[in-house]
């Protein structure tokens, strides 16, 4: 397939124009958390001179570093959780045959039908009767078991011949040890791709840590942003920009390492 | 002597049944072994919550939660006849009518273009899926400055071409639109992505086919992707409503649900009557109106896409 050269023109025009809008929100914060005060104020577009200052101010007047490593943390507990728990169902849903799978196939199905948002009273008071409420286990427990994982991950180990699990049986091995040694190694490509789509999600969840946490210790990034952002006097634009930046540094390169592995991941797990 | 071997037989073909039986219990057994932590924490952070809320939205609480008074069906009596709750209702269905086309409409318009086998075509694809590594929180503040009413950019383009200044935030009138505007950009990353990978599962060969046929590019985006794309874009469409529905940080960050109600979506006002007013049964009552709207929203996804998405 060639393209005319006035084709492609059109193309790239589109593409540049749409590309320039899009990301124009967040070109405008990088640049503001660049400016000093006084530029913000007068209204400029790029910064007459480029500064820290709003970095440095940031991270001095909030536990900005302290959020980030609760964030981190509170991510990587839920990733981890996904990825042992969604591979263990779906381990089961594809390779141990037993009476009453399909019933509890449907009613992981199910799960998908009660949004969290609409179950937050009573979960909130489970974990404050738990006492878990501004713990790290309070922000990420509720989120280690997820269907979407399992439908994703079962999609995959679907893949893996029948015929190795046969083999296995017939050498008497044990299926925690084939799914330790042979499927999990087997399906890494899928498990990294749900790895970074729950790190992604976890990351930039902003409901759950704004009702189970009171205090900085465990606070996340998201509500942290949420603190500054409240807090700063409305001439500290730059200040809270610079926070804005800070918090989606870690997600963006995170996705642009792994947007083509997520894209068709995503689209697996989604439609077949 | 006959007897015996009839005997022994039947003994060994017990002896078979309970073995099978046994196998079959430890198979059992195993499965619910590998089931089990998920389940729970269904039962857990999921089943039971639902069940609750759905018990709570039929009494009065005290402050910490308790239930005190069973009064049937009053809250939701009181939900459904008080204006504040049925402005919420209005507003989220009009969020969702904002949001979902306008989301859908611009995804696959960047989906089709970012489609095409060009040079440097993957920059592009990373720029237009960058929204889905913004956080609601992030993307808050950085709307919240081009919304800002002398400072922002919007405003400031109305000056430039001599219009007056719109309180994108504050005028009632406009305040939903806004926080639609922002919410269509922080979703199309993620319905972006999805489209792009089911544009480029369409087998190649129905293009070329068409080339040869000497049918026209619009022609084919009309004949042969969308109609192939359709499964995908189905189940984009449903994930947009959902997540309209259950939008609540950027109202949070932008608005606190005003002005005048205008933005207080329905997880707002749950948040809102429950952590903030106390008043656990009626946002127990409200929770109950949002699963229901979810539930029918998924069974129209699994019946009406039935055909396309397989699960077994």
């Amino acid at each position: 397939m060639t393209m005319s050269i006035s084709k492609k023109l059109v193309f790239y025009l589109l593409l540049t124009v749409s590309a320039l809008l899009l990301f124009a929100p967040a070109i405008v914060a990088f640049l503001m958390s660049f400016m000093s005060s006084q530029d913000i104020l007068t209204g400029k577009i790029l910064p007459e001179t480029w500064t820290l200052d709003n970095y440095i101010k940031a991270f001095e007047r909030f536990p900005l570093f302290g959020y980030l490593m609760n964030s981190f943390i509170v991510s990587l507990l839920i990733t981890l959780g996904q990825l042992l728990l969604s591979s263990m169902a779906a381990y089961a849903f594809v390779f141990l045959e037993f009476k009453g799978r399909d019933t509890l196939f449907f009613i992981f199905i199910a799960t998908m039908m009660i949004p969290f948002e609409a179950s937050i009273i009573p979960n909130f008071q489970t974990i404050r009767g738990l006492d878990l409420l501004n713990t790290y286990t309070g922000l990420s427990l509720p989120f280690f078991a997820v269907a979407f994982g399992t439908f994703l991950l079962r999609q995959h180990f679907k893949q893996i011949p029948k015929e190795l699990k046969e083999a296995s049986e017939i050498t008497g091995m044990g299926d925690v040890k084939f799914y330790l040694t042979v499927v999990l190694p087997v399906a890494k490509t899928s498990l990294v791709t749900l790895g970074v789509y729950g790190f992604l999600t976890s990351w930039n969840m902003y409901l759950w840590p704004l009702l189970s946490t009171t205090d900085d210790t465990v606070r996340t990034v998201q509500i942290g942003l949420k603190q500054l952002q409240s807090q700063e006097q409305l001439n500290e634009w730059g200040v809270i920009m610079a926070g804005g930046l800070i918090v989606v540094l870690p997600t963006l390169i995170l996705l642009f390492l792994g947007q083509k592995k997520l894209q068709k991941g995503l689209t697996e797990g989604a439609i077949k | 002597m006959k007897e015996a071997v009839v005997l022994q037989e039947q003994y060994r073909k017990i002896d078979f049944l309970k073995i099978k039986k046994k196998q079959k219990r430890i198979r059992f057994v195993k499965g619910m072994l590998f089931l089990l932590p998920s389940m729970i924490l269904f039962s857990v952070f999921l089943f039971y919550p639902m069940a609750r809320t759905l018990y709570l939205s039929f009494f009065l609480t005290d402050n910490s939660g308790a239930t005190t008074v069973f009064v049937g069906l009053d809250n939701f009596k009181n939900i459904f006849t008080s204006p504040i709750f049925l402005k919420s209702l209005q507003s989220t269905f009009l969020f969702v009518l904002y949001t979902v086309p306008g989301t859908i409409v611009i995804s696959l318009f960047l989906a089709v273009i970012a489609n095409e086998k060009l040079k440097g075509i993957s920059l592009f694809r990373m720029i237009f899926s960058s929204t889905m590594g913004i956080s609601v929180a992030a993307a808050s503040v950085f709307w919240m400055f081009l919304f800002h009413p002398t400072m922002g950019w919007f405003n400031q383009l109305l000056e430039a071409v001599g219009l007056e200044a719109i309180g994108w935030l504050t005028d009632p009138k406009w305040a939903l639109i806004s926080v639609s505007i922002s919410t269509i950009w922080m979703n199309l990353g993620f319905t972006f992505l999805i489209l792009l990978g089911g544009l480029q599962s369409i087998d190649s060969h129905l293009y070329e086919s068409a080339e040869i046929d000497g049918a026209s590019y619009l022609y084919k985006l009309r004949r042969i992707t969308i109609p192939m794309l359709s499964p995908t874009l189905f189940f984009v469409i449903t994930v947009s409503f959902i997540n309209a529905f259950q939008t609540f940080g950027q109202i949070d960050m932008l608005t606190r649900g005003g002005p005048q109600n205008e933005t207080n979506l329905l997880v707002y006002s749950i948040y809102q009557e429950a952590f903030e007013n106390y008043q656990y049964g009626t946002a127990s009552a409200q929770a109950v109106v949002l699963f229901v709207i979810i539930l029918l929203m998924t069974l129209l996804q699994f019946k009406l896409g039935e055909r396309k998405v397989h699960y077994q």
